[in-house]
């Protein structure tokens, strides 16, 4: 009876979605202020409904009601509850649902948020949240019902996956559905903008807040998933160029170039087509992601089971809403180029060359997935395109950018001296070069280019961020130095310059050997030495695993004991590595058993790794998340009208050149 | 013509690849195609063996008798399940199965063939991918049928299944078998 309940509730939300799909949209159209009064009332009875879906679903994992298919798929009566919830979002089905909660919870804050959007402009925004939800809630009732019976049925289900059995897997959808979901509301506000003819770029400012909220988001996603798959994998790696983390790159690449161009539309009134254009290319790289790895088309580690007919809708859907908009956009888009005037030399032509290297990267990425789909179709086979392709060129791809970043706030908008750019930036210069000199000793004879180059790279960009911190605090009086805007664009560029020394130097610098070790042997790596105690048997609440005993001594002082496990959880899966890590500020050791090789001195095969900096790519990357929700709170973003201003705002921004600004 | 519509129809090519692939992965699961190089001498080379970088194998100490050469890498997602089949079916073929580990870390591989499964005879190591260019390697997987006299008789691009081995792999190796071996 419960789980039709949850069908029904998702049914109703259809129904509702469909209705604040449509009637807001005529409302607009026929400026019938009654009409588009519905807008509202349809989003929170939308909400409501897929919430009490959802409810039903997570109570349905707690109670083990295993007559439901889904349920007795993804749960077991052993299975902790926490992961019988997290369990909700660890298949195809609930994953699903969890991308139409998260969507309707943010519709639901556009529409409480958004009394500062005038109604029209507010209606049609959440009439396309509204179609965007109709599309996933028939995808959810027509193709993937997540409380479809299964009867008779069954005493005890299935365990949920056990790579998914972890802390890192309860979060790191919810984070990443909420970064790709949420630039359907950027997309929203675009297609609103496109439908009414906009010549005002007032919707840019309204759309910003969000945009940065949901690029924040998905960047914790993303690095949320790299810290998983870096102790959870037992390889020791942190990104794979894996189909499906492509899937959530993506977006981010274009949703990066977005954040940037919308700054550009906003304060100056330039890229106007462009930013539309981006904020529906980002967004449609979110559907192509959830297509990719829910068609089956491609070939992937945690691709969900594929099935041709969900292929078939997903496909249809995104041709109807990305083939849709584009055409939208062909029609409607701002025919005449707009905006202020701008010169070679400028803050918009380094943004322009930002968005440049961001679409690049992001259709190389593009390119490097679907060309193993390509080769299928064509006939060349089945093919992987792996880390030779993409690392090479994103790392190509990102010189330019880290060359540019400090450039970005030192110049001006409109038109700027280089040289005197170049003159502030030349401690940024010296200070990197002295950089390497020093990490050429540091790092000792075997030191790679990449770690040099990493070293760089952090330091100029860095430097380049604090000269122009320094540059504001000189010239400004206390009080009007940094609006909350540039605060946070401080942070997130931090975190790039950190995120670049944490890549760079990992790759470089990182050891990692694999190493047969006898119990009781003790083996030297780097200026560690590991001493191989006992192995064991342990006994989780779901697994058994073996357990090993490693002693971590570095200059004669114990560091540590690490305990890295073979877990072999029930139902005869396969057996899961459970790397031991003692984490670092400059080095983690991360110790993974490989495989007992037998012999009476029960030796196993070890990977024993020092990563060096590896902590720095995620700080990094929680750096850019908070600069991005910093730059969300600017109350800019929330004034309904500013006296049309693009002298004003211009005003706000401009540095002003004095004689004396020389570093 | 209007710029703008450039996107749109960008997508529509992208939209036509999308919905042939869903189609062709409904249809199919593997395929083969000529290579060149099929029916040709294959180019000698002389690669490290994996891990032993001080041992050089020479493709002409092949020659007497055909082999298998297997192109994978630990990067390649498809070699994974494709590795399951070399370790059951292509270890039975009764010709030595050489390892071609292509563009890789020799750590990675080890660890790699560790906990996957090692088929291979010897694994030879082209860690840069350059005698891959000679033998016109696209990607990973791929699998060279060589000949007694040297030739490339069959080349699969692709994750091998037993199909292949079934009907493709194995009535060439019969056949070859009938052959004088000089």
């Amino acid at each position: 009876m419960i789980p039709e309940l949850g069908q029904i509730a998702l049914i109703l939300a259809l129904l509702v979605a469909i209705v604040q799909a449509v009637v807001p949209l005529i409302g607009a159209h026929q400026k019938s202020a009654l009409l588009m009064a519905i807008a509202k009332p349809a989003v929170y009875a939308q909400a409501f409904f897929v919430a009490i879906a959802f409810g039903i679903l997570v109570y349905l994992m707690l109670v083990h009601d295993f007559s439901v298919m889904y349920v007795a798929q993804n749960s077991n009566l052993r299975l902790p509850w926490y992961y019988s919830v997290s369990g909700v979002w660890g298949a195809h089905e609930g994953s699903l649902l969890l991308w139409v909660l998260i969507l309707n919870l943010w519709t639901v804050c556009v529409a409480m948020l958004g009394k500062h959007l005038p109604p029209v402009f507010l209606s049609r925004v959440l009439a396309i949240l509204g179609w965007v939800s109709v599309g996933f809630l028939l995808f959810t009732t027509l193709t993937s019902n997540p409380f479809a019976r299964l009867l008779p049925a069954v005493l005890d289900g299935k365990d949920l996956n056990p790579l998914l059995q972890d802390f890192g897997l309860i979060i790191h959808p919810p984070m990443l559905y909420t970064g790709y979901v949420g630039f359907s509301v950027a997309f929203a506000f675009a297609i609103a903008a496109l439908l009414g003819g906009e010549v005002d770029r007032q919707w840019v400012r309204w759309s910003r807040p969000w945009t940065n909220v949901a690029w924040a988001s998905l960047t914790l996603g993303i690095a949320m998933g790299s810290w998983w798959a870096y102790y959870e994998l037992g390889w020791g790696g942190w990104w794979f160029w894996d189909p499906v983390e492509n899937a959530s790159f993506m977006p981010w690449l274009a949703g990066t170039a977005l954040i940037h161009s919308q700054a550009v539309t906003e304060k100056r009134g330039g890229f106007r087509a462009w930013t539309q254009l981006l904020a529906i290319f980002t967004f449609s790289f979110s559907l192509l992601g959830t297509f990719l790895v829910r068609s089956g088309v491609l070939t992937s580690v945690h691709a969900f089971a594929s099935d041709p007919e969900r292929g078939m809708f997903i496909l249809l859907f995104l041709g109807v809403v990305v083939g849709g908009s584009l055409l939208l956009y062909s029609i409607r888009a701002p025919k005449v180029a707009g905006g202020l005037a701008f010169g070679t030399t400028s803050r918009e032509s380094i943004l322009l060359a930002n968005n440049l290297v961001f679409v690049c990267a992001a259709g190389m990425v593009l390119l490097g997935t679907l060309y193993p789909l390509i080769a299928d179709v064509l006939g060349l086979g089945k093919i992987s395109v792996g880390p030779p392709y993409f690392g090479t060129m994103f790392l190509w791809m990102m010189v330019p950018i880290a060359v540019m970043l400090p450039f970005g706030p030192l110049l001006r908008w409109g038109t700027d001296d280089l040289r005197i750019a170049l003159r502030r930036l030349v401690p940024a210069f010296v200070s990197a070069l002295v950089a390497v000199v020093v990490a050429w000793f540091v790092f000792g004879g075997d030191s790679s280019w990449k770690a040099l180059l990493g070293v760089a790279a952090c330091v100029w960009v860095a430097m380049g961020v604090l000269r122009f911190v320094v540059l504001r605090v000189r010239e400004r009086p206390s009080g009007q130095r940094f609006n909350r805007e540039q605060i946070g664009m401080i942070v997130a560029h931090l975190g790039v310059a950190i995120f670049f020394a944490g890549v760079l130097i990992t790759e470089g610098t990182s050891i990692e050997k694999d190493l047969r070790m006898a119990q009781g042997e003790t083996v030297t790596v780097g200026d560690y030495e590991f001493s191989f105690g006992e192995i064991t048997r342990v006994e989780g609440p779901n697994y058994i695993a073996d357990e090993g005993q490693i002693r971590v001594v570095r200059d004669g002082k114990e560091v540590g004991i690490l305990r890295p496990q073979k877990r072999q959880y029930s139902e005869g899966s396969n057996v899961q590595t459970e790397a031991a890590i003692q984490p670092g500020f400059y080095r983690d050791v991360y110790v993974a058993l490989g495989e007992p090789l037998g012999g009476i001195d029960g030796a196993w095969s070890v990977r024993v790794y020092l990563k060096s900096f590896i902590r720095w790519v995620w700080g990094g990357a929680i750096l850019m998340m908070l600069g991005g929700l910093i730059v969300a709170t600017d109350p800019r973003f929330r004034r309904s009208a500013v006296p049309a201003t693009v002298a004003r705002s211009n005003a706000d921004d401009v540095i002003p050149v004095s004689a004396e600004a020389i570093a | 013509m209007n710029s703008r519509i450039l996107p749109f129809v960008g997508f529509l090519v992208l939209f036509a690849l999308l919905g042939a692939g869903l189609v062709y992965v409904r249809d199919h699961n593997t395929s083969e195609v000529p290579s060149p190089l099929v029916g040709k001498p294959a180019p000698a080379f002389s690669l490290p063996v994996l891990n032993e970088p001080e041992r050089v194998v020479d493709s002409r100490s092949f020659l007497g008798k055909p082999y298998l050469l297997h192109v994978f890498a630990s990067w390649c997602y498809v070699c994974r399940e494709e590795n399951a089949v070399l370790m059951t079916e292509g270890r039975q073929m009764g010709v030595p199965l050489i390892g071609f580990d292509y563009k890789d870390e020799p750590s990675d591989a080890t660890s790699w063939l560790k906990q996957f499964g090692n088929p291979y005879d010897v694994v030879l190591a082209d860690l840069e991918g350059d005698v891959a260019i000679d033998l016109g390697v696209y990607g990973a997987p791929e699998l060279f049928l060589i000949d007694a006299k040297g030739v490339i008789r069959y080349k699969h691009i692709g994750a091998l299944t037993s199909d292949v081995v079934r009907t493709k792999l194995m009535p060439i190796i019969k056949t070859m078998e009938q052959e004088p071996s000089k």
